[in-house]
């Protein structure tokens, strides 16, 4: 086929790209974004492989393996399970990019120091998102060997092994012919991508996946100038922006710099926190009939998840509350915060698959506005997302985090098992607040008593 | 919208000068390297214009959405694989294509299988 041919059927698939995700911008236009982007996707393919003289075999053994362990995973994957499936892609387009890169150097006849740069890069850049992925899928998936690692000089070794990259691929623009210095760039990076993931705790891995999604992205880009193809650099370009912004919106919703996240540690400076018993001193326990009783009540009632729900596998008993209180005229509305879950809008995939409507999924800002009116709030295994002290208390570690101000409503509910500080480490004013009661159960139990109770009474 | 058309078409623009300054000159190398900037730097923008607009619901989709798009690479991959001048080249291009093919047809399935299940209110 014709080079200009071709290259005009990419600019199609990049633009399916395009449209595909503006498609995402709204629930009812999301499933055809993506049927439109993954079009594009086979466009590109099909007229890839429409190039004379490729050899099929090798070609049709990859893309069915592939197809299959894809499909396989895509089908299996539980809906909690999400994020260390999205690291494990990521992790696999970074290394595809650095392998062709690979593959483009071993093959050039003469290259461009333009080019070179670029191999280098891709090589680097792919490798680091495929290493520092897997340890992040591994941490996810809690694999025992995969442990936090933090030792003194870390960042020091991590600067070391990039700069030293760096050198290299300096290096590999003098003497192209030395294919093992690319081996060596590839090498260093894996181990840079091991070194600066490894140190991350559980509550950052929704910012780690996040720039990960964006080093896949710049890996694809870096590889489109290494082989002169325009549609890995555009598509490169919207994923490396994609990543970028969903890793600022993290941050900010942790109200942390990216520095902070990746080098620095969290809390620490437990002395000027208020003791646990001083906070906790008029602690209001409840029982699931009252609860049900106050329900019964309410005109409207939000309901303030956290990943602690997720792990009660508490979902569908939320569901089938919030569907009761729909049934009696009650509005029922969730707050999620942007780190309810383990990554970006987790949290309502994970409401979404226990068929809660994504009409009553509020975000941060939204229920903020309308939460004053509630007449019972839920909370249901959140816990520093709704710490009112990150707002009032200017010498609290989590100062400034934006949170869902439940202690606003009328009524809080708070279902927890025991008084146990969240991630940040920190006692929960609201907790012991007028207006708060604690429901100590296990989520699950606790959802599903308030619904026997709501029926009986 | 209208930004964004207007992004569209001087990324067009830009694309055709590129390619029209790449064949014109004799050392193209560095005309074709500053095209590709040209685009890279026009898509981010293209990019960051849809993405913000991008409802927090989504936000899940959306990475593994993009994730699947990352995916392009494949492009490269089967190049590699269906014309690597050496044994090593056509095995690193094999792994690439595995690799990126599993990018690819999870990333955008299970997207689908995620995007199914947000639904209106009954």
């Amino acid at each position: 086929m014709n080079e200009a041919v071709r290259d005009l059927v990419y600019l199609v698939a990049a633009s399916l790209f395009i449209f595909g995700i503006k498609g995402l911008t709204h629930p009812r236009t999301a499933v055809r974004g993506n049927l439109i982007a993954a079009l594009g996707m086979l466009l590109a393919v099909v007229v890839t492989l429409a190039k004379q003289g490729l050899h099929w075999e090798l070609i049709a053994v990859g893309l069915v393996v592939g197809s299959i362990l894809g499909a396989v995973l895509a089908i299996w994957i539980q809906m909690t399970a999400m994020p260390q499936l999205v690291a494990l892609f990521n992790g696999f387009g970074g290394g595809a990019s650095a392998l062709v890169a690979g593959a483009y150097l071993l093959q050039a006849e003469e290259s461009a120091p333009d080019v070179l740069v670029a191999t280098a890069l891709s090589g680097l850049i792919g490798a680091v998102t495929f290493s520092g992925s897997m340890v992040a899928f591994g941490k996810l998936q809690g694999l025992r060997f995969v442990r936090d690692v933090r030792f003194a000089g870390q960042q020091f070794a991590n600067g070391v092994l990039l700069v030293g990259s760096l050198a290299l691929a300096w290096w590999l623009v003098q003497r192209p012919d030395l294919g093992w210095i690319y081996v060596l760039i590839v090498l260093l990076s894996l181990a840079l991508g091991v070194g600066l993931v490894i140190s991350i705790g559980g509550a950052d891995m929704p910012v780690v996946i996040a720039l990960l999604n964006s080093y896949s992205g710049l890996a694809a880009a870096a590889t489109g100038f290494v082989v002169h193809n325009n549609i890995l650099i555009i598509s490169g370009a919207l994923v490396g922006a994609s990543g970028v912004i969903l890793t600022r919106i993290m941050c900010v919703a942790m109200n942390r710099s990216l520095p902070n996240v990746l080098f620095g540690t969290m809390g620490g400076d437990a002395g000027a926190v208020a003791g646990a018993d001083e906070v906790y001193a008029t602690v209001k326990s409840t029982t699931p009939e009252e609860v049900a009783m106050l329900l019964e009540s309410a005109r409207y009632v939000v309901i303030v998840p956290g990943y602690g729900m997720a792990v009660a596998q508490a979902q569908h008993a939320v569901s089938d509350l919030a569907e009761l209180l729909t049934e009696q005229g009650i509005r029922v509305e969730f707050g999620i915060h942007p780190v309810a879950g383990r990554m970006p809008g987790h949290m309502n995939v994970l409401l979404a698959e226990a068929d809660i409507p994504y009409e009553v999924l509020k975000d941060l800002d939204e229920i903020n506005a309308t939460i004053e009116q509630a007449d019972v709030a839920i909370v249901l295994g959140a816990n520093d997302v709704v710490n009112p002290a990150a707002r009032d208390d200017p010498n609290s570690p989590i100062a400034g985090m934006p949170i869902i101000n439940v202690d606003k409503a009328k009524t809080v509910v708070v279902i927890k098992r025991s008084l146990a500080p969240g991630f940040a480490g920190i006692p929960n004013p609201l907790f012991a607040k007028e207006n708060t009661l604690m429901l100590f159960a296990d989520g699950r139990k606790a959802v599903m008593d308030i619904l026997t109770a709501l029926k009986e009474g | 919208m209208g930004n964004l058309l207007l992004l569209a078409d001087q990324a067009a623009g830009a694309i055709g000068a590129g390619a029209q300054a790449a064949s014109a000159s004799g050392d193209g190398h560095l005309t074709s390297l500053v095209a590709g900037l040209t685009v890279f730097v026009l898509a981010t923008f293209v990019g960051v214009e849809i993405i913000t607009k991008i409802p927090p619901t989504l936000h899940t989709p959306l990475m593994s959405g993009s994730n699947a798009i990352s995916g392009i690479t494949l492009v490269g991959a089967l190049l590699a694989a269906g014309e690597g001048a050496t044994t090593v080249a056509k095995a690193l291009g094999v792994v690439a294509v595995v690799l990126a093919t599993i990018n690819v047809v999870g990333g955008f399935l299970v997207t689908h299988r995620m995007l199914g299940m947000f639904r209106r209110r009954k």
